[in-house]
């Protein structure tokens, strides 16, 4: 039973996981939580769905084009919007994505309506794989290890090629990585495209699930906050233990106290962290700049 | 800035100077005939952006103000909604107690939402909102004693003798108390707390080392702006006779920050004429369509690109887009291009004029 449990929790913790990943990756960069996340996961989702229902096209192709739109997404709303705010304080960073969000959530809306569609997936949510006691669906193990993949891609990128190394150094401090002979700006441009597409393998994945319609990501993006907040916002790899974390908990909560209020456990857990641990249960406080 | 803002008594005066006291009663006897003027349907539209003002109001507190982001407000109208309501069908109590009482628990959990900002920044609280508006629409939703998903009926309200009920009754009571809290968000930007308040927007750090108790100002601040919300829940569930989880919803909140940001951050003035905007856009965005030239043309397009049944939806398109554009282009928003096309005036005047020394004085 507790076996079980976890293992539900593991699985919906893999999506977690990935937006807090995609998240914490932008909020080192640009020190801003990118509200927007979820709704551009969300409409390039839809990229997907629209190609593969309306244009009978095959999956392969059809997310690898949802990809590449998501990329340009992430990386068009950093440098045609982002970048150009006049006055970039926190504040006004954060609003910026706020209005991108209810941009998007405003025009998937508009395009496509309200109506909840059905995903096509090539995985079944329905078939179940036994491991002794445990019942894993199909769906769940693809999740867990396409999750696992792509983070396992995305950490070496980063701790192996030049490329990654330069987007850790601009993280670290944009002005010693300039002076460095890194470009900044394309750099950063680059980490939001990334993170855009982290995010659309969360949408993907959660799509199936449910039934796919504007919303789609409100709950998994407060998720993915929470998680990231858990394990620390400033630490990739804790964010993603969060993310994990957090699926497990709630599953727990779910089955032992209350599945109505399930939901709430994420909001819950933010405050706690908050209030005693605001650096995350991996990361530690930086020092602020005066 | 003129020399007279510099002036400390001139500024915490309550209406500083004869100008302000004519504007002021200018604008109540305007108020004051509205409702007699405008067409009797139009009335529920003018409430509806009363109470958007209240809201407004309190956002420019927290955001223009404290530089504090909210995305949970429309959480903080629910627990006002829905404690005024429960007040009066479960306490039996009287409108006039319920008002004030759901103003004081959505105080209370401004303050407890606030607590965590003793020692956050923006981002975090931010995030923290954000789950706090979604965590009250899901208990609201699916606790039997707030009704569930189906909502309350809100009782019939008196205030005193005199019934509540009506769109002109209700216009009297939410402008009028639209009208004072105007005039107290303006008197605590200029006071002691407000100075304090934009301090630590400025920065935390400097307003500390300057003797700010950052801690307590923030949280007053959350604590404030959440009472203004609680206010406008409480004086919505009258004038709508019925609330529901869906009304709340995050986008509502998102809305909420929109009207401030688009008005004009850390202005009172701005604050007010952007919730009216976004006040009336919210309400008629189901009636795109009836809008005069532009709603056809959309109707149109929204047939053949889009999907006809989504096309309420262009009010959030605008929204965002109002929103990215204000902060690119002009951070003070409507009151920045009010400010911009006085001093363009003032310019032209002085030009004709040639008295250059007696402009720059006004």
């Amino acid at each position: 039973m507790l076996l079980q449990i976890v293992a539900s929790g593991l699985s919906s913790g893999s999506i977690y996981a990935l937006v807090a990943l995609a998240l914490v990756i932008t909020y080192k960069t640009t020190e801003v939580p990118n509200f927007a996340q979820g709704e551009m996961a969300m409409f390039s989702a839809f990229i997907a769905y629209v190609l593969i229902v309306d244009y009978n096209v095959g999956f392969v192709v059809a997310f690898g084009a949802a990809i590449v739109f998501a990329f340009l997404l992430g990386i068009g709303f950093e440098g045609l919007f982002l970048r150009r705010t006049k006055n970039p304080t926190h504040l006004n960073l954060i609003i910026m994505t706020l209005g991108f969000q209810l941009a998007l959530f405003g025009l998937a809306g508009w395009r496509w309506g309200a109506d909840q569609r059905q995903f096509p997936f090539p995985v079944s949510a329905s078939e179940v794989v036994r491991f002794g006691s445990v019942t894993v669906s199909t769906l769940s193990l693809a999740t867990i290890s396409i999750a696992l993949v792509l983070m396992a891609a995305v950490f070496a990128f980063f701790r192996f090629t030049k490329l990654g190394v330069a987007m850790q150094a601009t993280q670290q401090d944009p002005m010693a990585a300039r002076i460095n002979g890194v470009p900044v700006r394309a750099v950063v441009a680059l980490t939001f495209g990334i993170s855009s597409v982290i995010g659309l393998v969360a949408a993907l994945l959660t799509a199936p699930l449910i039934t796919l319609d504007p919303t789609l990501m409100w709950d998994p993006l407060l998720k993915g906050f929470a998680g990231a907040v858990l394990g620390g916002m400033n630490t990739p790899v804790g964010a993603v233990l969060g993310g994990y974390l957090l699926g497990v908990v709630e599953n727990l909560f779910g089955a032992y106290i209350s599945v109505e209020f399930k939901s709430a456990v994420a909001f819950l857990i933010i405050v706690i962290v908050l209030w005693f641990r605001p650096a995350g249960l991996f990361g530690r406080q930086p020092a602020r700049k005066v | 800035m003129t020399s007279r803002e510099l002036d400390h008594y001139a500024d915490v005066q309550l209406l500083p100077g004869k100008a302000a006291v004519i504007k002021l009663v200018v604008l109540l006897a305007v108020l004051a005939v509205l409702p007699f003027v405008v067409p009797g349907y139009r009335i529920f539209t003018l409430n509806y952006m009363a109470i958007f003002v209240i809201v407004g109001l309190g956002m420019s507190i927290l955001v223009g103000d404290t530089g504090q982001v909210s995305l949970g407000h429309a959480g903080f109208m629910a627990i006002g909604a829905y404690t005024s309501v429960l007040a009066m069908t479960e306490l039996g109590a009287p409108f006039l107690i319920a008002l004030p009482l759901a103003a004081l628990v959505s105080a209370f959990f401004g303050f407890l939402l606030g607590l965590p900002a003793l020692r956050l920044d923006g981002p975090y609280l931010a995030i923290a909102t954000l789950g706090f508006g979604l965590a009250v629409t899901l208990i609201i939703g699916h606790g039997s004693f707030f009704g569930g998903h189906m909502g309350l009926v809100v009782p019939d309200a008196s205030l005193g003798p005199l019934p509540l009920s009506g769109d002109i009754s209700h216009y009297f009571l939410i402008v009028g108390i639209t009208v004072v809290l105007a005039i107290a968000a303006r008197n605590l930007g200029v006071t002691r707390v407000g100075r304090a308040f934009r301090a630590i927007r400025d920065s935390p750090i400097a307003a500390e080392t300057m003797g700010v108790d950052v801690a307590y100002y923030k949280t007053l601040s959350f604590t404030v702006s959440a009472a203004f919300a609680g206010i406008a829940g409480s004086l919505l569930s009258l004038m709508n006779g019925f609330i529901s989880p869906g009304v709340f919803s995050f986008t509502l909140s998102l809305m909420f920050l929109a009207m401030v940001v688009f008005g004009g951050l850390g202005s009172i003035t701005g604050a007010v004429l952007g919730s009216l905007v976004m006040g009336y856009v919210n309400l008629r965005m189901d009636a795109v369509q009836e809008i005069p030239i532009l709603g056809p043309a959309l109707q149109n397009f929204s047939d053949a690109f889009m999907s006809p049944s989504g096309l309420p939806n262009v009010g959030w398109v605008l929204t965002g887009l109002m929103i990215m554009l204000t902060i690119m282009f002009e951070p003070r928003g409507l009151y920045g291009v009010w400010l911009r096309v006085e001093d363009a005036v003032r310019g032209l005047r002085r030009r004709g004029t040639r008295d250059d020394t007696a402009a720059g004085a006004g």
